[in-house]
């Protein structure tokens, strides 16, 4: 996903020259050639997530188009406010690029996860907030963040995501994606971990559980449309996602079936408390209840019910 | 109230006193200056001194703070006219500042930022990451301006968190440090005018709190407060303001 976001950066910053990446001392080996290429469009800040995102603003105010990258965790809990006030209030035009999104540091624990970024971010007006899944997503992405005019969340995973879009990945801010069609059931994910629920829809097709898999990229705006078409159309429904159980999708999903009217059979995969444990990413998710498996267990439980 | 009173002289002299290049006919004019009050509580000075510089009607003066007028408890991007940047919550306008430093000079322009922020401000830890990078970028098109009037919400800041040495701080991090009377206009001018090569400035003001009316200098409350029917007169006699001025 770096490497894809970097790729779009670079032709970013060759075609515009207002185009600036901004990083907080965190992008050794990814930036090297953008760095080599424009050092006239490019500043390491040095560790100082606040003051960065700050200056972004500042820099937006003037015509600039920052792209501030960094660790996920830093940028939406300690700058939560640089983010609000400085960036959303004044709806200027920065690229906020936070990396590991969920658990995807599973080596690095729980200070470095971003689990409740969503919660936080998804309620912050003007702010427009993308998740996308897979590399070619990640690319597709950098360029409509670029094209939007306003504050923007991106949020990455890392370098081990394997592709999930065999052709083209067309991608429309605001408009969900469906990847697998299916009538027993509706799973809605987002980022890093779609493939796991990819991969745990094929295990249920040949246990005779046709689910459908709908990429929810863009967290806000949601695509309120496509929840409700699934609902309508399977009435089984479930979110899952690497972040807390707690205002990331599944409550935004929740939202709708909310005010839809529609008696629904919902549930949701997520975290409950911090991450724990130390491991590969996939054993990581699994013991915090967010593994393959697990979600199998619950899809194969809301379409039986 | 008491921290747009310490302000004022520097805020007149910035925009009165031949220092800040404008056009109130053209507040988007791309070769201004630009001024940003991160000590955003203090912007009832702010919003006198851009409407007797021609941002806005002085009329509009009267409607601050009730509903339906755009000056309200902190300056607001894009409402006022003039005003650079949204600011309220303390340690942010210094990095705005320097974000708005670096695209001029990224871009060659001749102009310069001014950033008046509070000594109390000052506790911000970001005030210190901005401290640290300014002189970093080589930021010499930057000046800011710390109203030290030694007073926060509460108490004096010396009785809350130790400041000194103050003025070290600041030289230590690499700036160009300058200490001034703050309501001396040729010494705010001049320290507002100097420039160095490659370093940022910082102008230590020393102010006092609620300058110019007797019963409100120094007096930690007057952070708060406003003036009540009773005090207003006085207040108007103090600073030799009569009711057709405010008209």
């Amino acid at each position: 996903m770096r490497t894809a976001y970097l790729k779009a950066l670079h032709e970013l910053a060759a075609m515009d020259k207002n185009v600036y990446a901004l990083i907080s001392d965190n992008g050794a080996i990814v930036y090297d050639q953008y760095r080599a290429d424009f050092p006239k469009q490019y500043l390491n800040l040095g560790i100082s997530e606040a003051n960065m995102l700050g200056m972004a603003a500042g820099m937006a105010s003037r015509g600039k188009i920052p792209f501030a990258y960094t660790i996920g965790a830093f940028l939406a809990y300690r700058a939560f406010e640089f983010i609000r006030d400085d960036i959303c209030l004044q709806n200027q035009n920065v690229k906020i690029v936070g990396t590991g999104a969920g658990e995807v540091y599973s080596g690095l624990g729980p200070t470095h996860h971003a689990t409740e970024d969503l919660g936080g971010l998804r309620s912050l007006p003007n702010l427009t907030v993308l998740c996308p899944a897979s590399p070619k997503e990640v690319y597709a992405a950098t360029y409509a963040a670029y094209h939007h005019k306003g504050p923007v969340y991106l949020r990455l995973g890392t370098n081990r995501e394997p592709e999930i879009y065999e052709g083209e990945c067309k991608f429309e801010v605001g408009e969900g994606v469906e990847l697998k069609s299916g009538g027993d059931a509706a799973i809605f994910s987002t980022g890093s971990i779609l493939k796991d629920v990819l991969d745990a829809a094929d295990s249920l097709e040949k246990e005779g559980i046709s689910a459908r898999v709908i990429n929810i990229h863009t967290l806000k705006p949601l695509d309120g449309d496509i929840i409700l078409k699934a609902i309508h159309e399977t009435g089984h429904i479930v979110t899952v996602e690497d972040h807390n159980i707690i205002g990331g999708l599944g409550s935004a999903v929740a939202e709708v079936i909310a005010e839809s009217g529609m008696w629904v059979k919902f549930r949701r995969v997520g975290l409950r408390d911090f991450s724990h444990g130390y491991g590969t990413y996939a054993q990581v998710k699994e013991g915090n209840g967010v593994g393959r498996k697990q979600i199998e267990e619950v899809v194969r439980e809301v379409a039986s019910r | 109230m008491g921290g747009a009173f310490s302000v004022a002289d520097i805020l007149a002299t910035l925009y009165f006193g031949g220092v800040l290049r404008y056009d109130p006919q053209k507040p988007d004019w791309e070769d201004r200056d630009k001024f940003i009050l991160s000590k955003g509580h203090s912007c009832y000075a702010l919003y006198a001194v851009l409407a007797r510089a021609g941002f806005f009607s002085e009329k509009e003066l009267r409607y601050a703070g009730k509903p339906g007028s755009s000056l309200g408890g902190h300056p607001k991007l894009r409402e006022i006219p003039g005003v650079e940047a949204s600011t309220g919550a303390l340690g942010h306008g210094l990095s705005f500042a320097i974000g708005i430093a670096c695209a001029d000079k990224i871009d060659g322009r001749d102009s310069h930022v001014y950033v008046v922020l509070g000594d109390g401000e000052c506790q911000e830890g970001s005030v210190w990451e901005g401290a640290l990078s300014a002189p970093t970028l080589g930021l010499d098109n930057l000046t800011a301006v710390v109203d030290h009037n030694k007073l926060q919400a509460m108490d004096a800041l010396e009785n809350i968190v130790h400041m000194k040495p103050f003025a070290e701080k600041w030289r230590a991090f690499g700036w160009n440090v300058m200490e001034i009377d703050g309501h001396d206009h040729a010494q705010i001018r001049e320290a507002l005018l100097a420039r160095a090569d490659g370093r940022p400035a910082v102008v230590i003001a020393n102010t006092v709190k609620g300058k110019g009316v007797s019963f409100m200098e120094n007096k930690p409350i007057w952070h708060f407060r406003m003036p009540n029917d009773k005090e207003l007169p006085m207040l108007m006699e103090e600073l030799g303001l009569t009711e057709a001025e405010l008209a």
